[in-house]
């Protein structure tokens, strides 16, 4: 199984990124600035702050060489994950619902959360435990789409993950930490699975969402 | 041609910056502030204003969260 | 000629020289400087370039051992931690710009810092702060608070680089000139470092980075060498503005060319930008450095000679470079869309020559330039009368219930979680020990090994007893480190003081400067290097001599063994660890009651302090203890309260203390706890239940103290 994880200029969870997916398959780091996903399996949009962030989080990312064909792949059914700036990136690029807005605190908050896993049936999610203890670490990490919308995200179980009650850290709309678009293979989230791989440095509760993915190669 | 382009939080939407700047207003005694809403302005000089708007659609703003209003200005 | 020569004092004046010092300048050049020689000489003449007056004290520091690789000098300091690894450190302070602008002053702080970091060569893996600020009941004090902290995060978050730990602490004497330091630690091979001396006549100088502006002009003489006082507010436009997207490419940039091998000598461009590096590259490498202006790319195209020389603008680095690799480095700043340009060459000359195109602005020897400015020797004396007024008295109960609760809710005690969960601290996967979680931060290397790193520094003890203050300053920072399990490898330290030309602000630096070095030799703990912050005062008067202690030291053992704060267990035994004397001399709660500050602390037992220790370390890399954490301010119930809240479980103990035992202050005191008969110190209690016992004097139930302790909520509402 090859992991494409993207690095933008400003990424910063690439190369946490690359070692969470080597524990469970083979890491391929990718350029922004290539036109080529190497014939990887499935993709890794990682947290930073893609071109700086200055004008919306994603904003311009969702405009980098390499997303022309993480968008192509994302069509033809390639599972695509983006955690953090990645999420931002992905509901920039209209490829997920919704959108980030500023944490209500208006603070930036790094802290340990607990979530509750809402839709176990999915290529990420099937390995995962029901109730994961996974860091939040962002500035813009507050889930927002019309009411129609969520009832209807609710409806379809594209809501993933929430977090668990009172453990909301940014004001998300419903507790929504990640969600999946209609079609099952592009997977957003907030929270940061990539560090909790390992109990030295945390939890290993994010670890099945990367193991779930083996064998979803194209 | 010289144009600003002037971007909103949508209506409706929760805008915790101008909920703050509301507040700190009132507590310097600026009574009777509502209403506060914050955004970005952005200025720049362009060829063909016909292309504004999509410009807005497509990176300055992102319309599902936010409004945008263009005044254009002779350069 | 008497009237050019005034004239020349004047200019000179208000650059910050004296008509001595002017007059040296005359005498050593052989005429008089034109004015962009006196812009540039002014700037490398400044205590912040020079150390004028900290000179003769710092070379008493010590700075050799068997692990240290990179001494003071360079741009950090750097230690051996194994198996081909290096770990490069050093404090600097940004007081005076956060003072003027503090969001952009802390942030371009944290990006200096890192600067000097990866201009060693060494990736930058984790950051702390030291910070000050006055009493936060005042609206000032919570306006530099809430914009620092967002500072700081929003540089280091931005860039990828966690923040793992620090200090604040709030007293008055810090109100008009909060305290900015801030603290990098790198990883690097061995065999991939590089120093900044330039070599190699002929060889290009690059400028690479962000273009030139007008950013910060003035700022290294003017800001950081002289008293700033009301009416300052016309140095506004000198505040930097930073940007941690272009220091991420710079910073990739930079590591990228050293892994290729492509530089001869690398340098970062921090106070007085160009003016400051390049004689500091050329008189390191003795040879001289030919520099072209017009070469040099500006973000606004009128700009004088002199402010291009000067310009603090941030995310700026220069490289000397062979002409056959000039090709690959530019591939390489291309690749990460950095510009770079040719800027100067190496010669010969032993002189800094400053041209624009075919016109020569400036020409001056490096040995008046860098080596000429006089140095000056303190003249110390022990102040008559007491420099500092008594805090408020805000506490009048005896109870040591009401005590203990009011010291949990004293804003140098109080939770730090709203400062810290601003702060990345887990990006790079290498956090073991998260802030709060243990007294020092830990780290895990490539090599599976790890190190661990703290800062202190307690002014208000400084203060009062500037030689013991600054022993029990080192002490404590090597506890942290110990109830991790860690032995320290190397000390940087970034010396907070007043006006050093006044005698009483000479003798806090003597005397601290001298507990330093007897601190460290008597722990055997070498200065890598550090930072002089001096003419912190304002018409209030000095802050709190705050010499901030930076330590880094290494594990041995599995790094998961690394005790954390909370107590682990239930039914397990508490110990105290050490011969722990405390007294309320200059504590906290003699803080609290508005007492004036002492003429002296109690005398320091190092040798104890160090017995005990060496006592918790070795039991912390056994496994034996399930909790560690030093007794500092507040004292042992404050410590016990600590460890209770950490881990929501409470604890009893049935010895009767008396008040000095509860809540005095002193080094060398932990508690540990554990199994009964592995644990080492003396018992004292068991953990368990919801609420904190001790004997008749304290019983308060576990969210009573919690709620105390999260007094600083408020703060950041």
């Amino acid at each position: 199984m090859k992991f494409g994880v993207i690095t933008f200029p400003g990424s910063c969870d690439d190369l946490d990124a690359q070692l969470a997916v080597a524990r469970v398959g083979t890491a391929v780091p990718l350029w922004h600035a290539d036109h080529d996903l190497q014939g990887v399996d499935a993709v890794i949009i990682p947290g930073g702050f893609s071109y700086g962030d200055y004008l919306r989080p994603g904003a311009v990312a969702r405009f980098a060489p390499i997303m022309t064909e993480v968008i192509e792949f994302a069509h033809a059914g390639g599972h695509v994950m983006g955690i953090c700036n990645g999420f931002q990136v992905l509901c920039e690029a209209r490829l997920l619902p919704g959108a980030l807005l500023t944490n209500t605190s208006l603070r930036f908050v790094c802290r340990q959360v607990s979530l509750e896993l809402v839709n176990p049936d999915t290529a990420f999610t099937r390995e995962a435990p029901a109730r994961l203890s996974i860091p939040v670490k962002h500035t813009t990490g507050r889930y927002y789409a019309p009411e129609p919308d969520l009832d209807r995200l609710e409806a379809n179980r594209q809501v993933v993950l929430r977090y668990a009650p009172g453990e909301n850290p940014n004001g998300s709309a419903r507790d929504i930490a990640g969600v999946i678009n209609e079609a099952g293979n592009v997977f957003g989230l907030m929270p940061h699975p990539e560090h909790a791989v390992d109990a030295l440095t945390g939890s290993t509760d994010g670890l099945g969402l990367f193991a779930s993915l083996r064998g979803c190669g194209l | 041609m010289h144009a600003r382009v002037l971007i909103r939080p949508k209506a409706g939407i929760l805008d915790p910056q101008g909920a703050v700047a509301e507040r700190a207003l009132g507590a310097l005694g600026f009574d009777g502030v509502k209403g506060v809403r914050i955004g970005r302005l952005v200025e720049l000089d362009v060829a063909d204003p016909a292309t504004l708007p999509e410009m807005c659609e497509r990176l300055l703003a992102n319309p599902l969260i936010e409004d945008y209003e263009i005044i254009e200005s002779p350069a | 000629m008497k009237v050019a020569v005034s004239a020349l004092h004047a200019a000179a004046r208000e650059l910050g020289l004296t008509d001595a010092e002017t007059d040296l300048i005359v005498e050593l050049l052989g005429r008089e400087p034109n004015t962009v020689e006196l812009a540039m000489l002014s700037v490398l003449w400044s205590e912040h370039c020079s150390y004028k007056h900290s000179k003769p004290l710092l070379q008493t520091l010590p700075t050799h051992g068997p692990r240290l690789l990179m001494g003071p000098g360079e741009n950090a300091g750097a230690v051996d931690v194994g198996d081909g690894w290096t770990v490069a450190f050093k404090i600097e302070s940004h007081n005076h710009p956060s003072a003027v602008e503090p969001f952009e002053g802390a942030a371009t702080g944290v990006g200096g810092i890192l600067r000097d970091i990866f201009a060693v060569g060494a990736r930058p893996i984790a950051v702390l702060d030291s910070l000050r600020f006055g009493e936060p009941g005042s609206e000032r004090t919570r306006y530099l608070l809430d914009r620092v902290v967002a500072g700081i995060g929003h540089y280091g978050n931005s860039i990828g680089v966690p923040t793992v730990g620090g200090e604040v602490y709030f007293e008055g004497p810090y109100e008009h000139n909060c305290l900015v330091n801030a603290m990098c630690i790198g990883l690097a091979r061995a065999d991939r470092m590089i120093r900044s001396a330039a070599a190699g006549p002929g060889n290009l100088l690059v400028l690479f980075g962000s273009s030139t502006g007008r950013d910060g002009i003035g700022g290294a003489s003017v800001l950081a060498s002289a008293e700033f006082g009301e009416g300052d507010e016309g140095k506004r436009p000198t505040v930097q503005i930073g940007d941690p997207f272009a220091e991420k490419k710079l910073m990739e940039v930079s590591l990228e060319l050293l892994e290729r091998d492509l530089l001869v000598a690398l340098q970062d461009l921090g106070a007085a930008g160009l003016t400051s590096s390049v004689p500091e590259m050329a008189s390191k490498g003795g040879v001289g450095i030919d520099i072209d202006l017009a070469k040099v790319p500006l973000r606004e195209a009128d700009m004088r000679p002199q402010e291009i020389m000067v310009s603090e603008s941030q995310e700026r680095m220069v490289a000397i470079v062979e002409p056959p690799k000039l090709e690959r480095v530019l591939a390489v700043c291309a690749h990460w869309e950095v510009a770079a340009s040719v800027i100067g060459e190496v010669t010969q000359t032993g002189c800094i020559r400053v041209l624009s195109g075919e016109e020569l602005l400036a020409d001056l020897p490096l040995d008046v330039l860098v080596d000429g400015c006089p140095i000056y020797e303190l003249t110390a004396a022990k102040p008559s009368q007491p420099l500092y007024s008594s805090p408020p008295r805000q506490l009048d109960s005896t109870d040591p219930n009401s005590i203990l609760l009011a010291l949990l809710a004293s804003p140098n005690i109080a939770d730090r979680r709203y400062l810290y969960e601003q702060y990345d601290s887990i990006v790079q996967s290498r956090t073991v020990r998260r802030p709060a979680s243990a007294d020092a931060a830990v780290l895990v290397l490539p090599n599976g090994r790890a190190i661990a790193t703290a800062t202190d520094c307690n002014g208000r003890r400084v203060a009062a007893d500037p030689y013991r203050g600054t022993l029990e300053s080192v002490l404590e920072c090597a506890a942290n480190l110990a109830c991790v399990g860690a032995e320290p490898l190397g000390l940087t330290n970034n010396l907070n003081f007043g006006n050093p030309e006044k005698p009483h602000i000479a003798w806090q630096l003597t005397e601290s400067v001298r507990a330093l070095g007897d601190a460290c030799r008597a722990m055997e703990i070498p200065v890598v290097g550090g930072n002089v912050s001096l003419y912190n005062e304002s018409a209030e008067g000095p802050i709190y001599p705050t010499p901030v202690i930076g330590l880094v030291g290494e594990l041995l053992s599995e790094p998961s063994r690394a005790a954390c704060i909370a107590f682990a267990h239930e039914g397990d035994a508490v110990a105290v660890v050490g011969a722990f004397e405390p007294s309320l001399a200059a504590s906290e709660l003699a803080k609290l009651r508005g007492e004036p500050l002492p003429d002296e602390l109690p005398e320091v037992d190092v040798g104890a302090a160090c017995v005990a220790l060496a006592m918790v370390r070795a039991a912390v890399r056994t496994g034996a203890v399930h909790s560690a954490h030093d007794i500092a301010e507040g004292g042992f119930a404050v410590a016990l309260a600590e460890c209770c809240l950490a881990a929501g479980l409470g604890a009893t103990v049935e010895t009767e203390l008396s008040e000095t035992k509860l809540f005095g202050e002193g080094p060398g005191g932990f508690i540990v706890s554990g199994p009964a008969d592995q644990i080492p110190g003396r018992i004292v209690g068991t953990v368990g239940g919801e609420r904190l016992r001790i004997a008749a004097a304290i019983d308060i139930p576990l969210d009573r103290l919690g709620e105390a302790h999260s007094a600083l909520a408020a703060l950041f509402d």
